[in-house]
């Protein structure tokens, strides 16, 4: 039986225009709006940090300027710039050095490590931040390193907008594990606090004909980590949908259970905060050219309840034909309340709740920007 | 010498215009990131590359390196290019 004990959820939605954040009552019915912060700046992400409930970290560039971060400790009052952003080390004297184009995501430390936050970049860049995400250096070795630069590929190898490092995951109980994945590049493990890495590949599929021995072949789109079982992760990768059980290395294709006029090919995907079993993935088209539009369009979120082995469609209050707009793999969320409250915003700017784990969807704002991140965070 | 910034740089100088000094582009992009901490890095990369929508002209002259020599009365002119909608 669910109850209705919702703190105060407040999203973050980051656009190809600036950020907003949408404050909720207490039942989620009614949104206050704040924004636009950034107006003009592409935000790739905005988190809250889980640790206090009030610092927030945005990741943005202009179409002009480079890559920085914003810190506010006044949950978007004030923003204060890094100092030193994320920035590859610089290449010795004749030759070429990579340079990062936008910080692409961002991951608050443990409640174990104060004011430390990881950042992945665009093109593929590991980095660390140990007070507070102002200022940023390399974390572990990978971005340097000759194979681990073969397997992240060129810039021409990479998604429309560069090449990214994302879902950077914490096992929450033990320090040394951590987790990363690459578009393109493959999914990597840490056992030793990130000083060296290893794949996690297999039971993945590649696109036809190429090698899935190989990382640079392998295009994770999202990767989730379940608090309620650390050692349950979830895959939305552009040839399926998986779950991986440790101490096994070995992903299943859970995806295959989908209804096959459907597929399993899609960007986000969004795991319950208490139970392991269940997960949202945001279908779209990726069939001929990849048109990257909800099926047939009728967009539509699909759950699982037993861990990936049926899945059921939840549609109602979405609408019904022709919406052509998709979600973006950081642009699906769920808040820690209960019901669980759901969460995403399209390409097309539009910001959708999904009330009692999806089950009614509602539009809590239209006509924003391009979106690209949502996250949901608990005031305190 | 004299520095003209462009709009989307007044965040940090608050102002069009503004005075730097330094015997090349080099030096005078980080006596203006000694003023306007993080402004250098919106127009370099790590890599010490001016960045791809950033242009810089000193008197009238369009200048690509930073190693380019400059003098007290130069006017450097920092122009953010087109870079699509």
């Amino acid at each position: 039986m669910a109850h209705n004990t919702s703190k105060s959820v407040v999203l973050m939605v980051a656009t190809r225009k600036g950020a907003w954040l949408f404050h909720g009552s207490e039942a989620r019915h009614a949104w206050r709006i704040d924004g636009p912060h950034f107006l003009g700046h592409v935000i790739s992400h905005l988190v809250l940090d889980p640790r206090d409930g009030r610092t927030l970290l945005a990741a943005a560039k202009t179409g002009h300027l480079g890559p920085t971060v914003f810190r506010s400790t006044d949950l978007g009052a004030t923003w204060k710039e890094a100092t030193q952003p994320p920035a590859f080390s610089k290449a010795p004297e004749g030759t070429k050095g990579r340079a990062v184009d936008h910080t692409f995501w961002l991951t608050p430390g443990r409640a174990t490590e104060p004011n430390v936050w990881y950042a992945g970049t665009s093109p593929q860049g590991l980095f660390r931040s140990e007070d507070g995400g102002m200022t940023w250096k390399p974390f572990s070795s990978i971005n340097d390193d000759p194979q681990y630069r073969e397997w992240m590929g060129t810039v021409q190898d990479g998604t429309p907008d560069g090449p990214k490092l994302h879902s950077i995951i914490l096992d929450p109980r033990d320090p040394a594990h951590l987790y990363f994945a690459m578009s393109g590049g493959g999914v990597h493990e840490s056992l030793d606090g990130g000083r060296k890495w290893s794949p996690l590949l297999k039971g993945l599929d590649v696109v036809e004909g190429f090698d899935r021995s190989q990382p640079t072949f392998h295009d994770p789109h999202c990767i989730r980590i379940c608090p309620s079982n650390p050692d349950r992760l979830y895959q939305q990768n552009h040839c399926g949908i998986y779950r991986l059980d440790r101490p096994s290395d070995q992903w299943v294709r859970i995806g295959r259970n989908m209804p096959k006029p459907v597929g399993d090919i899609g960007f986000p995907l969004v795991v319950h905060p208490r139970d392991a079993d269940r997960a949202w993935v945001f279908p779209m088209d990726g069939t001929s050219v990849w048109p990257r539009t909800s099926p047939e369009g009728r967009p539509a979120v699909y759950a699982t309840r037993d861990a990936g082995g049926t899945w059921q469609r939840l549609d109602a209050g979405l609408p019904r034909e022709q919406a052509w707009w998709t979600v973006k793999r950081q642009a699906m969320t769920a808040d820690a309340s209960d019901p669980v409250g759901l969460y995403f915003g399209t390409t097309s700017g539009e910001l959708w709740m999904g009330h009692d784990e999806g089950s009614e969807w509602t539009c809590i704002a239209r006509h924003l920007p391009e979106i690209y991140a949502v996250e949901a965070g608990e005031l305190r | 010498m004299k520095i003209v910034i462009p709009s989307a740089l007044r965040s940090y100088t608050e102002n069009g215009t503004t005075e730097a000094s330094g015997a090349t582009l080099a030096a005078v992009l980080t006596d203006l990131d000694q003023r306007y901490a993080g402004i250098r890095f919106r127009m370099v990369d790590e890599q010490d590359r001016i960045r791809r929508h950033i242009r810089v002209f000193v008197n009238g002259e369009q200048v690509r390196e930073l190693s380019h020599p400059l003098k007290p009365t130069d006017e450097v002119i920092i122009v953010q290019a087109l870079s699509g909608g």
